[in-house]
């Protein structure tokens, strides 16, 4: 596979939210406006290269045993440094994404990326896998984010387009699920021909 | 790939991953506890500013009270004359989605002069919207003596937010305690009840224009408070 496809396979073929169904948790509570799914994607694509990056170095020393620990141990690390920069220097961003940060531990894509792509392959190849998947999973969150935003609040990334409420329901919780549902649908109708 | 697992390897792996990734967030904890501190005071102090008059220039260090058995945390505000022009209340009432950090400040009549939430995690788009101007500019100027704290559904003056009645509520609750809460720091010998009762000093030391006097009047009044708080 070339170094090309590597990053592309994450938008499309693998993509980690309509395709692989992986990290639904985030997924599903971020998504209420564009800009907070497009967020909280770019955090989670930080997370995933750097992770890859550090498990691909350090998998082959680390008993097969305590695989699943050690790699729990670098992505919370990662995650918990990512907080403590947010909150110290781009206070603006921390504080419309603060709730989802820790959230960041337990997708599984990015325990999902060690397991079946950072431990097997080479560390630029990991870091390609990485930016890839994260590309992929920001564009997923951030056109759901759109979708509900524009049938929940008749706005897009923030700017009002029409006056009033909009849908309520798809910026709540049921709304996420439609949205997704129709959405794989859509993606799956589109990627198989 | 991955190395056969011992007892020995599994053992120093996890103590070595575990020794470098705390050692690495220590570092970093210790770099970025400043600006994190400083970040945090920053926002608590435009946060007053933001709920008080504009003349309120001299912030003071954060004092507590207590009321109905809890602790609360409040701060007064001077203009530059040193008297004092309001004070700002936190209050956490339980909204629908956890507790919601308000900060209510009121004027010195006991008048609510703007409200702010610090932290919320209501639902986005129904209770979240008690950020929004369109909810909380009705308490400007809100006095809690000629009207009533609770939603209009529930026989009061405030303006739930449609569909949100649960966190309207709460948020009218949280504002009723701190107008308590007030009630209660002026009812003591407090520096708000100095300002108010005593307008005859405070003028006097505006009219010198000197600034020690003033900040003698403010250690007499912290000296009073500290009394009144040994006194409880």
């Amino acid at each position: 596979m070339g170094k090309f496809q590597l990053i592309t396979k994450g938008l499309i073929k693998e993509n980690p939210t309509f395709v692989l169904l992986l990290g639904m948790c985030p997924t599903l509570a971020t998504t209420t406006s564009a800009i907070n799914g497009m967020s909280m994607g770019l955090a989670t694509m930080f997370v995933l290269i750097l992770s890859n990056i550090v498990i691909s170095a350090i998998a082959a020393y680390i008993p097969d045993k305590v695989r699943i620990p050690s790699y729990i141990v670098v992505i919370a690390t990662f995650v918990t440094l990512l907080q403590f920069i947010m909150q110290a220097y781009f206070q603006d961003i921390y504080e419309t994404l603060g709730l989802f940060i820790p959230l960041i531990v337990v997708n599984c894509i990015v325990l999902g990326r060690a397991e079946a792509f950072a431990n097997k392959n080479s560390v630029v190849d990991s870091a390609l896998d990485g930016i890839g998947i994260g590309l992929g999973f920001t564009m997923s969150l951030t056109i759901l984010g759109l979708v509900r935003e524009m049938l929940g609040s008749g706005s897009a990334f923030g700017f009002k387009f029409i006056e009033g409420d909009g849908i309520l329901a798809f910026v709540l919780a049921p709304g996420a699920f439609m949205a997704l549902g129709y959405l794989i649908v859509i993606f799956k109708k589109l990627t198989s021909k | 790939m991955a190395v056969k697992s011992s007892f020995r390897n599994m053992t120093l792996c996890l103590f070595a991953i575990c020794l470098v990734c705390s050692a690495l967030l220590a570092g970093v904890y210790a770099l970025t506890a400043e600006p994190i501190a400083a970040a945090a005071a920053a926002k608590n102090e435009a946060a007053i500013k933001e709920v008080l008059p504009e003349t309120a220039v001299a912030i003071e260090e954060e004092r507590t009270v207590e009321y109905n058995g809890g602790t609360y945390t409040y701060n007064l505000a001077y203009d530059k004359d040193g008297n004092t022009v309001g004070c700002a209340i936190n209050v956490t009432p339980l909204g629908f989605g956890g507790p919601i950090v308000i900060k209510v400040g009121f004027d010195v009549d006991g008048v609510i002069w703007n409200t702010k939430v610090l932290s919320q995690a209501e639902t986005p788009g129904l209770g979240a919207k008690c950020v929004e101007p369109a909810f909380t500019d009705q308490f400007k100027g809100f006095n809690p003596a000629e009207k009533t704290l609770k939603v209009k559904k529930d026989g009061g003056d405030v303006d739930a937010i449609t569909a949100s009645t649960i966190t309207s509520r709460a948020y009218a609750d949280g504002l009723a305690v701190a107008a308590n809460v007030f009630a209660t720091i002026v009812g003591t010998p407090m520096p708000l009840d100095a300002a108010t009762g005593s307008s005859t000093t405070s003028s006097a030391a505006s009219a010198e224009g000197d600034s020690v006097i003033s900040s003698e009047r403010t250690s007499v009044i912290s000296s009073e408070v500290e009394k009144s708080n040994t006194e409880e």
